[in-house]
């Protein structure tokens, strides 16, 4: 009898093991991986179609653009994802790198803007910048305030330091670390931006584009920027605390909290649903997601939810996404990419 | 006799400066000693304060999310829109917006009319998909359903949200305030307990997110997690205890046993991706994955345990089992095992509650992420409880701070029962020698 027992352990453990190796031959739901700026909107359209369909409901991972793309060219089959969102375009290098590893065929789908708002206490007055004052406040190096072509170590202490029109409050600016993909958009937009209206530093780009880049692209570290980790909700909670500060972040989390805190206005445009929508507000990026054609037929439902997701009532004007703070493309645009993404067509190379 | 008088006072004023020295450093030394008896009252003292502010902070967070505001609606099945062949694709969110149209006439214009339905959980159309299906025969019939009500909505009715600041800073607007206002004054809008949030899985929309999907996806992991790291450990612990034999290999086994234990987790994370994922392809997300990892992260914590429980049988009771003429087999699996096994089990079940609340292997595994369908097996993509914690303390929306507050304070029910059953293991069947 105890050596029944024993055996019976024993072949239980045993099947326990490998019992999933033969299951995870198939899938039959669609796996989505990538950006944390995108997920809240693929998440919302996941649900919608999990339950309007007979399909199982996508799973999403939030690693990041730069790991989900990892992950998506990592190889063709069901152990990888099928789609993966991105808060950026994908790569010259990570095409490549998808190329090489078989998955020759990407049907991109831009899904929308997302735009990125400096914001802060309702306590204290909307801070008027320009991408030069946020250039001016938040960069490592930055032009001799004397004057002449030489770049100093930041001396600005307060933001009437950086314009005498702005109120005399210490810097302090809560924002996200490098990892994130909401800082590259941050200092490509806002900081090259601002760094491009000094001549010298926009005639760099030609001459030396690393020097240019390490310039526009470096935040200065010894304390008036500070990184407040991934989570946005976080930065929110810390700037009603403290009114001196300001902090970066995604349009929807302003949109969410409209009664705490206040988006500042960047070259004269606060950021509102309609001037972001317009590109009137500078600081904004499109967000994508990128499909495994081979996949499509292979895994159900790629088909249906990208039909989901280019439909109307999603990303249209009026369409749930936009409740949830995406800012939808102009029609044309939306007509291009749904149409795009229902014939399947694949990116051929990066223009 | 000269000598005596003299040497009385001189003895006495000895004896008085001893006392005196006792006497003037006792004051000193009681001080001393409740100074000392102090701060350990105070280090008490603080983290018992750091407790329950943590816990007045969670509980305070989290309570209200127990409830959820519904509406009444009188929705009309109506069999024009309710085509018999197509029950499961019919427009059941046309139907929400025409119960909504009559109960408010007047509303007219594209953008009032969005606002009024705005105001309905998207999840209502499903319900009344769901209530249809179940029972056709109501087609035809005009019935009053309670629906949830949208997570804004629910946010003004437990007060989260400030009426007096102006009309674009709120979430909600004037005229949407009105049409609640008479809701409440009609009776037709109430509070009640959120049964959502105890069946159903994870949801971008608040008011139908619940952590039935996590605790299930818990639930799965740690039921690999047990039934691989307790035979795995316990047999580790008797042949280190009982048969190895003392040398330098059995030693370093022991120093690698105990740095194990200190490893920080998502360094066992990182390996389950290499070794269960990379190499022998088993699928991301699902609990089996996440349950071997944490195996590999509790083992050290069992087999030190169950060590221990071990060299606290007493060696009496070895030599009589072996000295009648027990095997050695005989005397671990009838005596020595039955006496270990409360202190065994005690290390197990703290080693489970730690697994229980670890993120950070799962996130290299893939379990952080959006599930929504509840997790029917081992190897069904699923997440964990303190992992759904993350990502909701994560969303935007700000009816997931309550949420998040509840599923902590799930997440510390679990704990503290699971700590609580390894007490009682110990008080009741523990002996001491």
């Amino acid at each position: 009898m105890r050596k029944f027992v024993t055996l019976t352990a024993i072949v239980f453990f045993v099947a326990a093991l490998f019992a999933p190796v033969q299951a995870g031959s198939g899938r039959d739901y669609v796996s989505i991986v990538g950006s944390s700026t995108v997920y809240p909107f693929a998440t919302v359209v996941a649900e919608q179609f999990g339950k309007s369909t007979s399909f199982k409901t996508p799973k999403i991972e939030s690693t990041g653009s730069g790991g989900g793309l990892k992950l998506f060219c990592a190889g063709v089959g069901v152990e990888h994802p099928d789609i993966t969102n991105a808060s950026r375009r994908i790569k010259q290098s990570e095409f490549e790198q998808c190329t090489q590893n078989g998955v020759k065929e990407i049907i991109e789908v831009k899904i929308g803007y997302d735009g990125i708002v400096m914001a802060n206490s309702k306590k204290a007055d909307p801070m008027k910048l320009t991408r030069k004052d946020i250039f001016l406040a938040l960069a490592k190096d930055v032009p001799d305030p004397a004057g002449g072509e030489k770049l100093v170590p930041n001396p600005y202490k307060t933001w009437k330091d950086v314009n005498p029109a702005l109120p005399d409050k210490s810097i302090e600016v809560l924002g996200p670390p490098p990892t994130s993909g909401t800082r590259d958009a941050f200092v490509e937009l806002a900081m090259e931006g601002g760094a491009k209206k000094f001549d010298w530093i926009a005639a760099m780009k030609k001459s030396d584009s690393k020097a240019y880049k390490a310039v526009c692209h470096t935040i200065r570290e010894d304390g008036a920027y500070v990184e407040a980790g991934e989570n946005d909700n976080l930065i929110v909670q810390k700037l009603e605390a403290n009114p001196n500060a300001l902090g970066i972040f995604g349009f929807s989390f302003l949109d969410q909290n409209m009664d705490k805190i206040q988006g500042s206005y960047v070259d004269g445009v606060q950021p509102e649903f309609e001037a972001i929508a317009d590109g009137k507000y500078p600081v904004s990026r499109p967000l994508f997601f990128y499909v495994k054609k081979s996949h499509v037929g292979v895994i159900p439902g790629i088909k249906e939810y990208l039909v989901e997701f280019t439909s109307d009532k999603a990303w249209g004007a009026e369409g749930y996404l936009s409740d949830k703070g995406l800012i939808p493309m102009p029609e044309a645009e939306r007509a291009k990419y749904s149409s795009d993404a229902q014939s399947l067509t694949a990116l051929t190379s990066l223009k | 006799m000269n000598n005596i008088p003299q040497n009385i006072p001189d003895r006495a004023a000895k004896k008085e400066r001893t006392l005196d020295i006792v006497n003037r450093g006792l004051s000193k030394r009681y001080r001393a000693e409740r100074r000392f008896r102090f701060y350990g009252l105070s280090a008490i003292i603080a983290s018992m304060v750091f407790l329950s502010l943590l816990f007045i902070s969670i509980v305070g967070n989290g309570y209200t999310a127990f409830q959820q505001t519904f509406f009444e609606l009188d929705v009309s099945f109506d069999p024009e829109v309710l085509d018999k062949q197509s029950l499961a694709t019919a427009d059941y969110q046309g139907l929400v917006k025409q119960s909504l149209r009559n109960m408010f006439p007047d509303v007219s214009g594209r953008r009032d009319k969005r606002m009024l339905y705005s105001i309905v959980s998207s999840g209502a159309s499903f319900q009344l998909r769901d209530m249809v299906l179940t029972n056709p025969d109501i087609i035809g019939q005009t019935l009053p359903v309670w629906v949830p009500a949208d997570d804004d909505v629910d946010m003004l009715m437990k007060g989260h949200f400030d009426r007096e600041a102006g009309e674009g800073e709120r979430r909600l607007k004037d005229k949407q305030l009105a049409w609640i206002d008479q809701l409440v004054a009609d009776g037709k809008i109430e509070k009640r307990f959120n049964t959502t949030f105890f069946t159903s899985g994870d949801s971008r929309e608040p008011e139908l997110a619940g952590i039935l999907g996590a605790a299930a996806g818990s639930f799965f992991t740690l039921i690999v997690t047990l039934l691989l790291s307790f035979p795995i450990g316990v047999a580790a612990a008797v042949y280190l205890e009982e048969f190895a034999p003392k040398n330098r290999w059995t030693d370093l086994i022991e120093v690698n046993i105990n740095n194990l234990a200190a490893v920080p987790s998502i360094v066992f994370g990182l390996l389950g991706l290499a070794v269960f994922l990379n190499f022998f392809g088993l699928p991301r997300s699902a609990p089996v994955v996440g349950g071997l990892v944490l195996t590999l992260m509790t083992l050290p914590v069992i087999i030190i345990a169950s060590r221990s429980a071990l060299t606290a049988v007493p060696p009496s009771i070895r030599e009589a089992a072996l000295g009648v003429g027990a095997s050695k087999m005989q005397m671990i699996a009838h005596h020595v095992l039955p006496l270990a096994l409360p202190g065994m089990l005690t290390g197990t079940i703290i080693g489970m509650a730690r697994a229980l609340g670890e993120t950070a292997p799962l996130l290299m595994i893939g379990m952080v992420a959006f599930i929504v369908d509840i997790p029917g097996g081992f190897t069904d993509p699923s997440t964990a409880l303190p992992v759904q914690i993350y990502l909701w303390a994560d969303s935007p929306e700000r009816a997931f701070v309550e949420r998040t507050s509840a599923a902590i304070i799930v997440l510390l029910a679990f704990l503290i029962a699971m700590n609580a059953a390894a007490v009682i293991l110990r008080k009741r069947y523990e002996r001491r020698w």
